[in-house]
């Protein structure tokens, strides 16, 4: 028989996932804000005698740490740039595949779906063969067209919008499904009627398609940027954060702090000083969007 | 006519961006099957001159990257199958049982979404360090064991079950586990295929935490080794072609096999319950 007072039986189906999260994320996390208050490095790594409480002043080291400024700023740079191009070439691609006379649509979609599920890392090796100034694609094909070679990752102007680039192509077809999801919702009277007023296709697209999408829109803004601002793998395999620093990202910083040169104290400050900028992002725009009350999901990012 | 003119508008730019994307990737495996040097020949070849296999023996015999795949196979399997296993037991919990702090819990998890994964990358690689998984299988499986987002995908899709259908076989004095077992996961079979295809996927290409936990160059997954490949071998473009190939072929395949279910994924991610 079972009683009110047994332990539900829900809960043996919950225990072996929540404690895994328990121990194996909460825990971490939780550590890692203690973590960021000493000075934990490959002495302590050794003995954990040589650990010492330093308070806040790995993010007092954060502040005038030049490298840091500098990640930062490259990864707010690649944020501003590659977000809104790769919205903008999403959008541009869900509406062609949505226009009605379209054939072979599930061919163009699996095509610049491609990209999104290939090897983040590996691709980033193709590009950079692709980006190589002698002997890349690219430049050859800007040759035909009259441009001269353009060192991409080798020139410190050149290497992040090199990266942004490969960022769009990598990128714009999982927004891009996700618009065509939020076009299909559109229902067709509105069209009907906007026509019957007479208003030209530009301004169907401006009055009712672009309204229309405003949650789609706020719902990829916001995955977007939170998964470019983790930006990583790119510019450890193609440029390893130079030339001049100029690729240097603030996941990169942590990564070279925390595993290449084990200071883990400063490393993760950087890592909470992200964190801090992330959720500031997240409730930012849910105040944005507070009227439309849906359950405004962080959903993870697959980066 | 018209309709004609508006047709070319709309299919120019499709296959004008169709070509565009799959550039890089045909160039790839064209490249792996040039002979030695020709990617690298000036003017750049599209086609190679003939066809070899030669890198591909290459990374099997003299590189041994047939140990990094088997590697990948065996770790994204391992976390696929826990993970799903895992995950399904407590999004059902979430979904079909009532009890004190359900509610409390879930949100919380959700809310825990926030948290990027570098925050927990520190202090976890130290854990890890202790229970001696460093340098093992371990290492890459116990992070993955379960996920927040799996737990709410399957939560989403058991909510559909009907109560009627569970108490029907408790009247029958099924027990607790055999109900979850053959009742409620057929009744959840296309999310756990999406969940199993995304977890796959997503432990096959990640690249950040198997490089920092595996140090053993035959401990390597696939993307490890060949960002290792290219820090030893950066003139053999042929050679790192076949290498990239090899890596991202089996999930383009798993993609294009089960795309449906992919699909269906990200929009259920996307869409508000």
């Amino acid at each position: 028989m079972r009683s009110r007072h047994r332990l539900s039986p829900a809960w043996y189906f919950l225990a072996p996932a929540l404690s895994a999260i328990a121990v194996f994320f909460f825990l971490p996390v939780a550590a890692s804000v203690l973590l960021s208050l000493t000075d934990f490095d490959i002495y302590a790594i050794a003995s954990r005698a040589n650990l010492r409480i330093v308070g806040g002043a790995n993010y007092a080291h954060l502040l005038h740490d030049p490298l840091f400024w500098i990640a930062l700023r490259n990864t707010v740079y690649f944020v501003v740039v590659a977000g809104p191009l790769s919205v903008a070439v999403s959008l541009a691609a869900a509406l062609l595949l949505s226009a009605k006379l379209v054939r072979f649509k599930g061919v163009f979609r699996t095509i610049f779906f491609l990209p999104v599920v290939a090897t983040l890392v590996v691709v980033a090796v193709v590009w950079r063969y692709v980006y190589h100034p002698r002997f890349g694609l690219l430049n050859h094909g800007l040759g035909a067209l009259g441009i001269g070679p353009i060192d991409w990752l080798g020139d410190p102007r050149w290497a992040l919008p090199a990266i942004i680039l490969m960022a769009v192509w990598k990128n714009f077809g999982f927004n891009m499904v996700i618009f065509i999801a939020g076009l299909q919702g559109i229902p067709e009277r509105l069209y009907e009627a906007a026509s019957i007023d007479g208003a030209p296709p530009w301004q169907q697209f401006r009055h009712v398609t672009l309204p229309m999408l405003a949650p789609t829109f706020a719902f990829v803004a916001l995955m977007t940027l939170i998964g470019y601002f983790q930006l990583f793998a790119e510019p450890y395999v193609m440029t390893q954060g130079g030339p001049a620093h100029s690729t240097l990202s603030i996941v990169l910083l942590m990564y070279q702090e925390g595993f290449r040169w084990w200071n883990m104290g400063y490393a993760a400050a950087v890592a909470f000083t992200l964190f801090a900028i992330l959720l500031l992002l997240t409730l930012v725009s849910w105040r944005l969007r507070a009227r439309q009350t849906g359950s405004a999901l962080a959903v993870g990012t697959g980066r | 006519m018209k309709r004609a003119l508006r047709a070319l508008a709309v299919h120019l730019p499709l296959a004008l961006g169709a070509g565009l994307t799959l550039l890089p990737l045909l160039w790839m495996v064209s490249a792996s099957l040039m002979p030695t040097g020709e990617a690298t020949a000036l003017p750049p070849r599209l086609w190679p001159s003939t066809v070899t296999f030669e890198h591909y023996a290459a990374l099997f015999t003299r590189l041994n990257l047939a140990r990094a795949l088997a590697n990948s196979a065996v770790l994204a399997a391992a976390v696929t199958g826990i993970s799903l296993l895992l995950n399904s037991m407590a999004g059902y919990a979430f979904a079909k049982f009532v009890f004190r702090g359900r509610d409390q819990v879930f949100r919380g998890l959700l809310a825990a979404l926030v948290i990027p994964g570098q925050v927990a990358m520190l202090p976890l690689f130290l854990l890890l360090k202790e229970m001696g998984c460093i340098n093992t299988y371990w290492g890459v499986i116990i992070p993955g064991m379960a996920s927040i987002f799996g737990i709410f995908l399957v939560r989403q899709y058991a909510l559909s079950i009907p109560d009627s259908l569970l108490d029907a076989a408790r009247i029958d004095g099924a027990g607790e586990f055999r109900i979850y077992w053959s009742l409620v996961i057929p009744a959840c079979l296309p999310i756990l295929v999406t969940l199993a295809i995304f977890t796959f996927m997503g432990t096959w290409n990640d690249f950040l935490w198997p490089l920092i936990v595996l140090t053993d160059s035959d401990r390597y997954t696939l993307p490890v080794a060949v960002a290792n490949l290219v820090g030893e071998h950066v003139q053999d473009t042929e050679l790192i072609m076949a290498g990239a190939v090899l890596t991202v072929l089996p999930v383009i395949v798993l993609f294009v096999a089960l795309q449906r279910y992919y699909i269906a994924g990200i929009l259920s991610g996307a869409l508000k319950e």
